[in-house]
């Protein structure tokens, strides 16, 4: 809560930083048995995720499983109530600023101020990260060709079409180029054409970053991610290749696999619960 | 760019990029305009300054301070951006800050604008300029807080019009608390020393003094203290309450 903005990392935390990247091997995500309770609600109950560099990782599971919670601890939006985040290395609750600077959010509905224009708000967000004043017009540039944003830059983003507001959520969250992204259900209400475009964006970034995303649609994972997490009533329950997520269902299924597999594990984890 | 006057820079735009800005300017002129002519009586005190203004002043950002400062947090939380707000690699504080003095600052445009009535006393005698510049210190320190208690309240609700109303009422008590109206109430069942406390809070009090013409160290004191605990609170409410 208190503390500097990380423009320039002093000396001490260059050496950690150095030192936590050579340990583990670009190891960008590690949450460690995290938990959440709300008043009376127990919505996470040690989620534990290690992400590399290169992996895209579909988190999966029904409503109101702890997908958004978990990815609101992972972004420090929500402090855990035990357990620990570390990103790229940074403790999120030692040294937040450092940690929260690895990486991109884009929160579920894609938020974003309704009365400004796309650029100003991504001018906003870029010099809210500390990027270089000269260095601002030509990532919005890069970033606005990225996500087919060109035409509407100097459109106010409360007249946007949904599909648009989605990919200035999307924008607003790589700008500053992090190691690792983050993003609630990043093609929820997009069309067909639209949904493809944001996975190709995903699969071109996912070969070096570290990209959690959370979606119902399980044709996603097998579009997009390298693995699959499944969370049910605040637990994970898989956590594997898309390929060994299909091979649980028995061959005798034959159409809908992972429909029929998404079904066994999540009613199996809420009878637990109950 | 600092990240709070990145803050302070978007938030000061908002104001201008709806009808908040001018509505709010023309309310708060037309207002101030008929309380110093008609109720005051500007002109036929025969007086050349602008206390007949200045009384007023209060009495005005009551209810005008309020409506610049129920939108800081309360429509951040309604919008969502309050997840990418608080995730930016950004302290807490400085968002707190750079909100509070955009809604400061655009306050102090307005009174700015009343400049002209300052203006046309001073071609029509000869006021005493330190008191109108510490009456105008004086309004400054008023609006600022009311709007620092505004921010706060507005940090607790996503609800515009809620922070509006508790805010006017809030403001209503700090404003009056040295006066008979608040303290006859605590006198009953308080000791004399904290009724002695409630009333050195009042805002009226240290607004009058400057009014005078009288800029007190004790005066910047509480008007400064006041603004940077109410800071402090704000900060701590956001990360309390940003997911509620």
């Amino acid at each position: 809560m208190w503390g500097t903005a990380p423009r320039n990392l002093p000396k001490s935390r260059f050496v950690t930083y150095i030192s936590n990247r050579v340990r583990q091997m670009r190891e960008l995500i590690s949450a460690k048995n995290l938990h959440k309770s709300f008043a009376e609600l127990h919505a996470v109950k040690g989620v534990s995720l290690q992400v590399n560099a290169g992996e895209v990782v579909g988190f999966l599971g029904p409503n109101g499983a702890g997908k958004t919670t978990t990815m609101r601890m992972l972004t420090g939006f929500l402090d855990p109530s035990a357990g620990s985040v570390s990103l790229d290395g940074f403790s999120l609750a030692d040294d937040p600023l450092a940690a929260q600077n690895t990486f991109g959010y884009l929160p579920e509905g894609a938020p974003a101020y309704p009365e400004m224009t796309v650029r100003e708000y991504l001018q906003f967000i870029a010099r809210a990260r500390g990027i270089a004043r000269r260095e601002i017009a030509g990532k919005i540039a890069d970033v606005a060709g990225r996500v087919h944003l060109r035409g509407v830059l100097d459109q106010v983003i409360e007249t946007l079409s949904k599909g648009f507001k989605r990919r200035v959520g999307i924008a607003q969250a790589i700008i500053h180029d992090p190691p690792i992204l983050i993003m609630d259900e990043p093609t929820d209400g997009l069309d067909p054409n639209q949904k493809h475009e944001v996975r190709e964006l995903i699969r071109t970034m996912g070969s070096t970053k570290a990209i959690v995303l959370s979606t119902h649609i399980l044709e996603e994972v097998e579009a997009v991610c390298t693995r699959a997490v499944v969370i049910a009533a605040g637990r994970v329950v898989f956590d594997g290749t898309p390929e060994e997520f299909e091979l649980i269902a028995p061959a005798s299924v034959t159409r809908n696999r992972m429909d029929y597999v998404f079904r066994q594990l999540t009613a199996t984890a809420a009878e637990v619960a109950q | 760019m600092s990240p709070w006057r990145v803050i302070l820079r978007r938030e000061f735009r908002a104001y201008f990029a709806t009808p908040l800005a001018a509505v709010f300017l023309v309310v708060f002129l037309f207002m101030a305009g008929v309380f110093s002519f008609s109720m005051g009586g500007l002109f036929e005190r025969g007086q050349a300054d602008l206390r007949s203004f200045f009384q007023f002043i209060p009495w005005l950002f009551l209810f005008l301070a309020p409506a610049l400062s129920m939108r800081l947090w309360a429509e951040e939380r309604r919008l969502g951006t309050i997840e990418i707000l608080t995730t930016l690699p950004i302290p807490l504080w400085h968002a707190v800050v750079g909100k509070f003095l955009a809604a400061w600052i655009f306050s102090m445009v307005a009174l700015a604008l009343t400049a002209p009535l300052w203006f046309t006393v001073s071609w029509l005698g000869d006021p005493d300029q330190g008191v109108i510049v510490a009456g105008y210190i004086g309004s400054a320190m008023v609006a600022g807080i009311f709007l620092a208690i505004g921010g706060f309240v507005s940090a607790l609700t996503k609800n515009q019009v809620i922070a509006f109303v508790v805010t006017i009422v809030a403001c209503f008590l700090v404003l009056l608390s040295g006066f008979p109206l608040v303290l006859n109430f605590f006198r009953g069942w308080m000791s004399t020393g904290a009724v002695d406390a409630i009333a050195s809070v009042s805002v009226l009090t240290h607004f009058n003094s400057l009014m005078r013409g009288v800029v007190e160290l004790r005066d910047v004191i509480y008007f400064a203290s006041g603004i940077c605990a109410l800071m402090v609170a704000t900060t701590f409410v956001v990360d309390w309450r940003k997911s509620a």
